[in-house]
């Protein structure tokens, strides 16, 4: 069973034409995003604050003056 | 310590969300359309058996895969977002948007990418029946992925089934199905989904007007535009219907927005509607608004003044008795917090319930102005005229390609198919505008009266902002040149002649 679904996939991306373009703009956009954007841009703000910490953070957030 | 947060980096977190939605959205309503567009296709070709249906079938199902691909991953950006720009808002209301964004992604997307593999790689594989059952099933999956990113959409415009806890400063689910079935999320699944069919439709009778004009394919794209116009009209009953819904939600949940739509500055019983300038049907608004002849819409002044009457009889607040009760509220909350604090379970008991009264206008507690209470007005008003306009131009577009495909003078009236070919480009403006008055006409807030867009916002340096929306904006527009030029190559290409279908 497992080497039939194997091999639907096989042949399926063997015979691509037009998809390994795609797989290949697919796969630049990923690293993009995963590797460089993920990486140095979107850091997550409150990773690595405790749970207490981000209640305060938001809290003082929604309560300060804008 | 109080954060302050600038006005500029507020404007720039929306535009870069806008920008990632935006382009987002450039690929989910082809998805939707053209997915079903193919079943329909599928369809009559297993009942017919007919060989000519499966060419036509695989030639729309490699446009589809093309943009399904260059689509992929588009949402996760703005996933990210939420973590980067909109932590605050992300922490408020993450019991609520979590849920459907997990089930949209582990149920809905799983479905899809599964039965897409099925799609392209099983045509000589499994049998009709099975290969058609995947098809469905794809298009289905993409359509219940919809549903739970509007359910969270839904949710930010009418926030319902939730308690606020100030203890952990979050909203938390007390109702499911409250959430997933609130009336504001179906009426916004139905309008949203219909009108990705009708973005399938244009795109498939647009790129049929062109292999027409051509003489190209003749057989195949007359085909194709039976199935696109008769599927198109369709979709714009439903459309029709479901904004009629979506007009009685956003006047009964969002007034302002509706005021805004409509440049209605001073309220009335008989409210017109404006088509453009002094052109204006009368009473028209009152009757979109209430499905009644007579009866108030309140406009922008009436809002902010308030004193007139509600549909439950009480009378509406003004902007300055919401602000008002607003900061109460704040100072209740601030009050909880610092009799929990000091372990004054009794003082926060106090707190809290002064809190919960006031909740309704929690939101209003951050807003310095009434003028902040009105969105952008010009921006919302031209949206939707867009929005409505090129709908009306679609309708009739279908009306008189089938009446054309009736009589049997297609070829004889070659500016109706350049003007098909020409509605491809404005569909997809059409179906940016009608997100365009959704989301900027619910400003200032990113939960309706609860969260203001200015405590929603990350305190990041604007100057990095600013980066990642150029950055996002080079390459994006790499993509979609990439995209375009794949796609034209494989209309300009045609539908495979041998039968065998590769993407």
């Amino acid at each position: 069973m497992l080497r039939s679904v194997l091999s639907f996939y096989r042949d399926g991306f063997r015979r691509m034409t037009t998809g390994r373009i795609l797989w290949k703009i697919i796969l630049i956009k990923l690293f993009v995003i995963f590797i460089v954007l993920r990486i140095f841009f979107f850091k997550p703000v409150m990773s690595g604050l405790s749970p207490q910490q981000k209640q305060t953070r938001v809290a003082t957030a929604v309560l300060s003056a804008p | 310590m109080l954060l302050s947060i600038d006005a500029s980096l507020i404007d720039w977190s929306r535009a870069q969300f806008a920008l990632t939605a935006i382009y987002h959205w450039l690929f989910v309503p082809l998805t939707l359309g053209l997915g079903v567009i193919i079943g329909i296709m599928e369809t009559i070709y297993v009942l017919k058996g007919d060989e000519f249906w499966r060419r036509v079938v695989k030639f729309w199902m490699k446009l589809f895969g093309i943009n399904f691909a260059i689509g992929v991953a588009t949402g996760l950006i703005l996933e990210f977002e939420f973590g980067t720009n909109w932590s605050n808002y992300s922490w408020i209301v993450g019991d609520i948007f979590g849920a459907p964004l997990a089930i949209e992604g582990i149920v809905a997307f799983f479905m899809e990418a599964t039965f897409i593999a099925i799609m392209f790689f099983g045509w000589e594989k499994v049998s009709r029946n099975f290969h058609l059952a995947s098809t469905w099933l794809t298009v289905i999956g993409a359509t219940i992925s919809a549903w739970w990113i509007l359910v969270a959409n839904a949710w930010m415009q009418h926030p319902v089934g939730m308690e606020f806890n100030p203890e952990t400063v979050r909203n938390e689910m007390v109702s499911f199905a409250a959430v997933a079935f609130s009336p504001t999320a179906v009426v916004k699944f139905f309008h949203t989904v219909s009108s990705g069919w009708i973005t399938g439709s244009v795109f498939v009778v647009g790129v049929s007007c062109w292999f027409l004009l051509r003489r190209r394919e003749v057989k195949f794209a007359k085909a194709s535009m039976a199935v696109g116009t008769a599927f198109g009209l369709a979709a714009c009953f439903f459309v029709m219907v479901s904004g009629d819904s979506s007009g009685i939600n956003v006047a009964k949940e969002q007034p302002m927005k509706l005021a805004s739509f409509e440049g209605l500055y001073d309220g009335s019983e008989h409210a017109p509607f404006t088509i453009v300038g002094p052109l204006k049907i009368p009473n028209m608004l009152t009757f979109l608004a209430t499905h009644k002849h007579t009866a108030f819409v309140p406009g922008i002044n009436d809002l902010l003044n308030g004193g007139y009457k509600l549909a439950d009889g009480s009378t509406a607040l003004s902007a300055e008795q919401k602000m008002f009760r607003g900061r109460r509220a704040m100072t209740s909350f601030a009050a909880f917090r610092q009799a929990n604090k000091q372990g004054n379970m009794a003082l926060a008991a106090v707190a809290e319930k002064n809190l919960q009264n006031d909740m309704p206008y929690f939101g209003y507690g951050r807003i310095q102005q009434r003028a902040e209470l009105v969105p952008p007005v010009n921006l919302v008003f031209w949206s939707f005229r867009v929005m409505i306009g090129l709908g009306m131009l679609f309708v009739l577009l279908f009306l008189v390609l089938t009446y054309l495909q009736m009589k049997r003078k297609l070829n004889d009236y070659p500016i109706i198919l350049y003007i098909g070919v020409w509605c491809i480009p404005l569909v997809y403006i059409c179906s940016e505008a009608g997100w365009i008055c959704a989301e900027v006409g619910r400003q200032p807030w990113a939960i309706q009266d609860l969260l203001p867009v200015n405590a929603a916002v990350s305190s990041l340096q604007t100057s990095s902002v600013q980066l990642t929306f150029f950055i996002f904006l080079a390459v994006f527009t790499l993509l979609l040149i990439a995209e375009i030029r794949i796609m034209c190559r494989a209309i300009q290409k045609g539908p495979e002649m041998s039968g065998e279908t590769k993407i």
